[in-house]
């Protein structure tokens, strides 16, 4: 027999149930003083290099209803195309940007808004720059491991068609589901669980 | 703020291993019926990380309040206290290389001791406990370390089957030092026979696994005539060493 390999194993995931507010938004939620505020809910200020957008983000299930007990993450770079982390050594990122944020979808409507900045390019592992874009994280009661995915810009025609990543979208017809829609400063971006129009999840 | 602030240890920068899908619950677990319309039908798109993986947010200590990880305390009015069975659960953070994971954001929420949630969507009749909020949060020392106090959360019954109940669980968010680290979990209790029954913990298939989320009574950590201690260890994807990779740019 060989060596063994002390590898351990990851925990596994568990679904975030219905209540992950209490946990993640407890000032959302109806549990204040406990902490100041809700983590991540602000990424911006004043001095926050960069244009101004909004995200308007829904997630829906495979009826088209959209959650209303969904939490969403959002991981981007700043306006140059460096992240806020210690693995970042192209750069030192923007100080006044958070480049993290969290968001539950609204009780009522199931609309996740975040405000933030139009992130920079970063290149891929072979020096090829992919095209602006925000990793999302989602987890919500039904979803037993988070969902890993990313939101592209309509109006970035020209660095979509030249991301490494979408490249590797084999049915084409799918592609549109990573891409969302300017409207003014906002861009609108629904996210489909499942059906004709399933988002494309990440497996990285 | 770096993670590793005042220690000399550079920053990891490589990829994540692979993560195994077969350990985890697969997103389909009818017994689980939520699952069924929230669950992606088509294959993930499967890459090697990029930075916008590799990199994640990472949390100073300056975020936290000083009863942030006391949950018998941190909603409670001056002088009083949560009621329930007063537990620490303690463990650490380790990657799969069996590396402890340090600066790692760890936060957690649970029912009260009688299975009632702070929560307007929550109509059980379990009372409301005043002194009790149910979230809480720490994070990783050094070698990954971490423990908080709080009262065991009872179990309760939800909507699922006829008479399906949660087994006593506390339910854990985990940032590691990447963003494809992220990971929702939850803790289950030794000895608690709902734990077997329970469909959401069935959705996860090798029995090893569910093992895993199984906090172990530590009566050596006990504190005599307080608390009784509880063990849970997490592991988080590993990185793969970064000195070979082939990147043009020396990153
Ligand atoms: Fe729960």
């Amino acid at each position: 027999m060989a060596q063994s390999l002390t590898r351990l194993k990851e925990s596994p995931s568990q679904t975030a149930g219905p209540y992950v507010h209490i946990g993640l938004t407890p000032n959302f939620g109806g549990i204040g003083g406990v902490y100041p505020t809700d983590l991540g809910a602000t990424m911006l200020n004043d001095k926050t290099k960069g244009e101004r957008i909004g995200l308007r983000i829904r997630v829906l299930d495979g009826t088209g209803t959209p959650l209303r007990d969904a939490l969403i993450e959002i991981w981007q770079a700043d306006a140059n195309g460096f992240y806020n982390s210690p693995a970042e050594l192209r750069g030192d990122a923007d100080p006044d940007f958070q480049c993290w944020g969290r968001q539950p979808t609204d009780m009522e409507t199931g609309l996740c808004s975040f405000q933030t900045i139009k992130p920079g390019r970063v290149p891929f592992g072979d020096g090829r720059l992919m095209a602006p874009h925000i990793s999302l994280w989602i987890v919500a009661r039904g979803i037993n491991i988070g969902l890993h995915t990313r939101l592209y810009f309509s109006d970035e025609a020209r660095a979509n068609a030249e991301d490494p990543i979408l490249a590797r979208i084999e049915h084409r017809v799918r592609v549109p589901t990573l891409i969302a829609e300017r409207q003014g400063d906002a861009y609108i971006f629904d996210v489909h669980l499942q059906g004709e129009k399933e988002t494309v999840f990440f497996d990285s | 703020m770096p993670a590793d602030a005042g220690s000399n240890r550079r920053p990891e920068t490589g990829a994540f291993f692979q993560r195994d899908r077969s350990w985890h619950p697969p997103a389909l677990t009818p017994d689980y019926k939520t699952s069924v319309l929230r669950s992606p039908q088509k294959a993930l798109l499967a890459f090697d990380n990029t930075a916008s993986e590799i990199t994640g947010p990472v949390f100073g200590h300056a975020i936290l309040g000083e009863l942030d990880d006391d949950l018998i305390h941190n909603f409670a009015k001056p002088g009083e206290s949560a009621i329930g069975e007063r537990i620490i659960v303690y463990g650490r953070v380790l990657d799969e290389r069996g590396v402890g994971v340090s600066g790692a954001l760890l936060e957690f929420w649970q029912a009260n001791a009688g299975g009632r949630y702070r929560h307007k969507k929550d109509g059980y009749l379990a009372p409301l406990d005043p002194n009790f909020g149910g979230c809480g949060r720490t994070i990783t020392d050094a070698d990954g370390g971490y423990a908080f106090r709080t009262v065991k959360p009872g179990p309760y019954p939800w909507p699922n089957g006829p008479n399906d109940w949660r087994p006593s669980h506390i339910h854990f968010s985990v940032f590691g030092h990447g963003f494809a680290q992220r990971l929702v979990t939850q803790m289950y209790f030794e000895g608690d026979p709902l734990i077997w029954r329970c469909p959401i913990v069935r959705g996860i298939r090798d029995k090893a696994a569910v093992e895993t989320l199984i906090a172990a009574l530590d009566m050596q950590a006990t504190i005599p005539f307080d608390a009784r201690a509880y063990k849970f260890d997490i592991v988080l994807r590993g990185r793969r060493a970064s000195l070979f990779e082939n990147r043009p740019e020396g990153n």
